[in-house]
């Protein structure tokens, strides 16, 4: 249990470290390799807690999809030009605000969970690769007990889509006219 | 000892350790056959100077590319220049882990194993666009840009395709993906009264797609943009991004060969009677023709030296073909041989549409990943989860 410890210190660090290191470096590319390592480490913490699936999840769609589309976005723009401009714009207290709503709300919840604490859950099971039925449990659980908010998230994901194709579609014949 | 033995940290420990010591050394002779088949395929002979038909080329070529002076060009970004290689390295390397070698020899075996292999290389996709970025070149800027598009347009049918096997299989276990087609008493590309046949041609044309290899190596088109990401690599660096791209391949093979050809089961695994012909006489047979063929070239070289060497070669062949003779030894090493033997046919396939298949054109990759393969992988998996649903009840 002490290596599982010493893991989740070694990852926190990786992820605020990571992430302190995102939003202050001038260079977005260095941003964006900073947030991948930020995401790694999430990915990490999951697979301590026994959530395998997630954890691949975690990896395939966040930085096999999203950071990579990023990037590619990133490769577009001169980089000399935007790093000279100004990068905290006056939304800094309406974000610092918000920020600290979040931090409270993480606290109450830490404080009220603290009591269970006391009584862990049941231990993962021992010994490297082991088959647990992480994946399993995730399917059922989500097409069973978390059936509508799952086809909410799909429907608001597709009308995303069409509003893309739609919104380039209209500029297109914009500039073609 | 045997208490050494029996910790379950040691065997995994000592094969990881292993695959990154002998990895390379594949590498480089899986190179030296895609050499050697282009060659044939072009009606030219290949690398034959050095070792007896050109045997001792990949170490030659190791040994030129480590003693290279290592450039880095003058605007690049050092950091990120760096860190490409390594991140594309490393994440091929690590998906290895999970591959099943044979019914006992594998690193883990994990719940997730099939995941763990797609989400290894989609961050090896990223060192390919940062190693292309910090060149700060426009042909290594282009390629990135290629790759990262590339990447995510096949990575949807390849998806789709792996998302059909699993739901063949019933699991994401790599092992218990071999176990249900032993099971089912069929390969998965057979499986669903042939219908499973969808998606594993469209696995194996996206994995072409997503390992950046002819027909689909735009990324690297060298007509157009000299090497395209990695233009600006060279010596140790660049080799790196070599041993990534091979390690790429060999895992999109492996994986291909684990989801839809048994993996290391041999043909007809449920057939009492094949036993003795598929497991001793074929490999026994396999390496008794090489060894064959081998010792005839004997008398053609002219260099003891090489002579020897191809002696050498045919005595070790000779060697192999006794291990799979005895009962014991063929045991322990057969499955190893009928994956390997697999993975080879595969990685010849690889090479061979390199050697016949012209380069798309951008546009035409584009049409091909999202009008064609997306919308065929998507009934691909409609199809097959409504016969098996019909089929199993």
């Amino acid at each position: 249990m002490l290596i599982d410890q010493v893991l989740f210190y070694v990852l926190a660090v990786l992820i605020l470290g990571s992430a302190v290191m995102t939003i202050t470096r001038r260079n977005v590319v260095y941003s964006a390799v900073w947030l991948i390592s930020t995401l790694v480490g999430v990915a990490g913490i999951f697979l301590l807690q026994g959530a395998e699936f997630l954890a691949g999840v975690q990896v395939i769609v966040y930085i096999g999809g999203i950071m990579v589309l990023f990037l590619f976005v990133i490769m577009l723009v001169p980089l000399e030009e935007e790093a000279s401009q100004r990068r905290f714009s006056n939304q800094k207290w309406l974000a610092l605000a918000t920020g600290l709503a979040v931090l409270a709300m993480l606290a109450v919840i830490v404080v009220r969970g603290i009591g269970s604490l006391d009584h862990p859950g049941p231990a993962p099971p021992p010994g490297p690769a082991s088959l647990t039925q992480n994946s399993e449990a995730v399917g059922r659980v989500l097409f069973t007990e978390y059936l509508l908010p799952f086809e909410l998230a799909s429907i608001l994901l597709l009308v995303a889509i069409i509003g893309a194709i739609v919104m380039s579609k209209a500029r297109r014949r914009q500039t073609e006219s | 000892m045997e208490e050494l033995l029996a910790n379950p940290y040691v065997g995994p420990l000592v094969l990881t350790v292993a695959i990154i010591l002998v990895f390379p050394l594949i590498v480089g002779y899986m190179v030296l056959a895609e050499r050697k088949v282009l060659a044939d395929l072009q009606v030219r002979l290949g690398p034959m100077r050095v070792g007896p038909y050109g045997v001792l080329q990949p170490l030659a070529d190791a040994l030129k590319l480590l003693l290279k002076e290592d450039i880095i060009p003058a605007r690049a970004d050092k950091w990120i220049f760096w860190l490409a290689p390594v991140l594309s390295v490393f994440t091929g390397l690590t998906a290895l882990a999970v591959l099943p070698l044979s019914d006992r020899l594998y690193v883990a075996d994990v719940n997730i194993g099939i995941l763990f292999i797609l989400a290894m290389s989609s961050i090896g996709a990223l060192g390919l666009i940062l190693g292309g970025w910090s060149a700060n070149s426009k042909y290594s800027l282009m390629g990135s840009l290629r790759a990262a598009a590339q990447m995510v347009s096949y990575e949807v049918p390849l998806g789709f395709a792996t998302v059909t096997a699993i739901m063949c299989a019933g699991t994401l276990s790599m092992q218990g993906v071999i176990d249900s087609q032993f099971e089912r008493g069929v390969w998965g590309a057979f499986d669903n009264y042939g219908l499973m046949l969808i998606p594993t041609v469209l696995f194996i044309i996206a994995g072409t797609a997503e390992t950046n290899r002819a027909p689909f190596d735009l990324p690297e088109a060298e007509s157009e943009l000299v090497a395209g990401f990695h233009t600006e690599y060279s010596g140790f660096r660049w080799s790196l991004f070599f041993l990534a791209e091979y390690a790429a391949i060999v895992v999109i093979s492996a994986l291909c060969v684990t989801l839809f050809f048994g993996g290391w089961l041999r043909p007809f695994p449920n057939v009492e009677l094949l036993e003795i012909p598929f497991n001793t006489v074929f490999p026994a047979g396999l390496c008794l023709l090489i060894a064959f063929g081998c010792l005839k070239g004997v008398g053609k070289q002219v260099v003891p030296g090489f002579r020897f060497l191809m002696a050498a070669i045919a005595a070790a062949f000779l060697g192999a073909a006794g291990l799979f003779v005895l009962p014991l030894t063929n045991e322990l090493v057969i499955g190893l041989f009928w994956f390997a033997f697999k993975l080879g046919v595969m990685v010849y396939l690889f090479i061979w549409y390199r050697g016949t298949f012209p380069r798309f054109r951008y546009d035409q990759l584009m049409d091909v990943g999202w009008k064609w393969l997306i919308p065929i992988s998507m009934a691909g998996l409609v199809l097959n989860g409504a016969v098996q649903l019909l089929a199993r009840g």
